[in-house]
């Protein structure tokens, strides 16, 4: 991969994380024994960028993915040897720390010459025009929200990715991509796929959807302990693909890991995530999934192909970090005969005081029975009718702008252990900031990206 | 021929969030019975299983070629993994509750694509 024109007919690529708080050895067995020719980390949840943006802004940590050195730090050493490319989004809030980071890893670890490229220009923050911006979820202009916004950025593509590679990098950190792009910007490099090959892109594109939630492929997330089994999930194993130059691939697991890849695990992998599986739009490619299959080839191997491809919109989707406040939650548990009740009981309570003493509305307070309604759609204190359970679990959370809201609640709550119904116990409690994520189209015009190489 | 079952003893399900929005895909166990849960998975039933949403809040595509029918219900996450003051912010856990559905699978003696 390091240098210029891959020569293969199979490009391996592997997924070594599929979310920021993901398990470490899964990419430590891939890029030791994987023999891979790029292994991604996409460790950036939508609203990681707005927190971190925040910590950076706050001085109170790193704007990049914390874990983000330790992660390829643990694989660098086997993936250089193999002249083979680290991609990752995990620059988030701060692509450039990040990259320096990564690059003070690969000098302790004696690996002085590793080429870590850094990949900006998702943060658009400077460049969005709020007066023609409209907030996707709501409907309502950006303008309206101009004194919350903390971070925009664009979902990059391939392209800006293939600025880096063609640079021979070891590692490349990026912040705001698209998960797939992290995975197609390789393929396309390594097999001069066109910008407008709208059905290679669109396959490649499919390769990365599959595997970009790592272990969600190989039976995380899967299994039911009953009719789905999964096979040693203690050690679950991430995916790798091997990839031809058409866009077709074979999705497959290390022989010895744990979990299981099959046309299940990969059906559902595919369409949890798609609004409408006909038009699956990316800065790179529309993507229609409907004709795409899924054979099983062998044990744990199976084979994508069948992606059709459209040109992408016109526009970029930008993910918009807007201050939340602060959100208060608190719960305690109750047991035995008539729990429920007193569960009730202990809402109603701070119910009153809420108005009472605070003369604030008690209809802002959230409430749920955990092990009730606290997972159904509906959730409050209606439990069904006659439900006797043997403990029960209450919870009740707030939002506000004042700091001082959220910490009233986690103290009434705490309050109840004596003030409270009787047997209540377990009480936890906790205060946090609130970022909460929208998105907006922004021009592809305010958006320019840049590579900057770390060596 | 027609009987009533819990979605759960014939399919498997798993949850996304884009949004606001509730994204689920279904996934029958044996193929012979995509066509008659593609049939009954209605915005409609959806809906009213899901608190009684709205039907237009809801939409049901079924992906015959993937055997499986994907359920997209907008508004549906109180306002988003972000926003959300639920205990579950993301929702993930709606692929159960889903699952605990009661539904009528009427099999037909021709197939849909025959018909």
């Amino acid at each position: 991969m390091k240098e210029q024109g891959y020569t293969g007919s199979i490009f391996r690529i592997g997924v070594g994380a599929g979310f920021a708080g993901d398990r470490l050895e899964p990419a430590v067995e891939l890029a030791g024994r994987g023999e891979l020719d790029a292994l991604v980390f996409e460790i950036l949840a939508e609203r990681t960028i707005a927190l971190a943006q925040r910590r950076r802004r706050a001085g109170s940590g790193p704007g990049f993915d914390e874990r983000l050195a330790e992660r390829v730090g643990a694989v660098l050493a086997p993936m250089m040897e193999r002249r083979a490319v680290i991609i990752t989004n995990g620059g988030a809030a701060d692509p450039r720390g990040g990259g320096l980071a990564v690059h003070a890893a690969a000098r302790r670890l004696g690996l002085a010459g590793c080429r870590v490229m850094v990949v900006t220009g998702d943060d658009v923050a400077a460049r969005i025009d709020p007066d023609s911006c409209t907030i996707l979820e709501t409907g309502e202009p950006l303008a309206d929200y101009r004194e919350r916004l903390i971070s925009a950025n664009v979902y990059l593509g391939a392209g800006a990715l293939i600025e880096a590679l063609r640079l021979a990098p070891d590692v490349i950190v990026a912040g705001r991509t698209t998960d797939a792009a992290l995975f197609l910007a390789p393929l396309r490099y390594a097999f001069g796929w066109a910008a407008d090959d709208w059905e290679r892109l669109a396959a490649g594109s499919v390769v990365g959807h599959l595997l970009e939630c790592a272990g969600q492929l190989t039976g995380g997330y899967f299994a039911d302990g009953e009719r789905k089994l999964v096979p040693n999930l203690a050690r679950l194993g991430f995916p790798y693909a091997d990839v031809q130059a058409d866009g077709s691939a074979i999705l497959a697991k290390l022989p010895g890991s744990g979990g299981r890849l099959d046309r299940a695990t990969c059906t559902e992998q595919l369409l949890y995530e798609v609004d409408d599986p006909a038009s699956y739009l990316t800065p790179d490619v529309t993507v229609d999934f409907r004709g795409v299959r899924l054979e099983e080839v062998g044990p744990d191997r199976v084979r994508v192909s069948g992606a059709q491809g459209r040109p992408p919109p016109e526009t970029l989707k930008a993910s918009l970090g807007l201050d939340g406040g602060f959100v208060g939650t608190g719960q305690i548990s109750y047991a035995g005969p008539g729990c429920l009740a007193r569960a009730r009981l202990a809402a109603e309570i701070i119910r009153e005081r809420w108005a009472v003493i605070y003369g604030r509305e008690p209809a802002a307070l959230r409430a749920d029975l955990i092990g009730l309604t606290s997972c159904t759609p509906w959730a409050g204190l209606e439990a069904p009718e006659g439900a006797s359970p043997p403990e029960v679990r209450l919870r009740l959370a707030v939002q506000s702008f004042e700091r001082q809201v959220a910490v009233d609640l986690a103290r009434e709550i705490e309050a109840l252990y004596t003030n409270g119904p009787a047997g209540g116990g377990g009480v936890e409690t906790t205060v946090r900031d609130s970022v909460i994520l929208r998105s907006t189209l922004v021009p592809r015009e305010i958006v320019r990206t840049e590579v900057e190489v770390l060596e | 021929m027609s009987e009533w079952v819990q979605l759960g003893d014939k399919a498997h399900c798993r949850f996304g969030d884009k949004g606001d929005t509730g994204l689920f895909v279904v996934v029958p166990y044996e193929a012979g019975d995509f066509e008659a849960l593609a049939a009954t998975l209605t915005p409609e039933r959806v809906g009213q299983h899901l608190g009684g949403l709205p039907a237009e809040w809801v939409t049901c595509r079924p992906c015959p070629g993937l055997g499986a029918i994907v359920i997209a219900v907008r508004s549906s996450l109180g306002g988003g993994v972000t926003a959300s003051l639920a205990l579950d912010a993301h929702g993930k856990t709606l692929s159960g509750y889903l699952l605990g559905m009661r539904v009528l699978l009427e099999r037909q003696k021709i197939s849909l694509h025959q018909r």
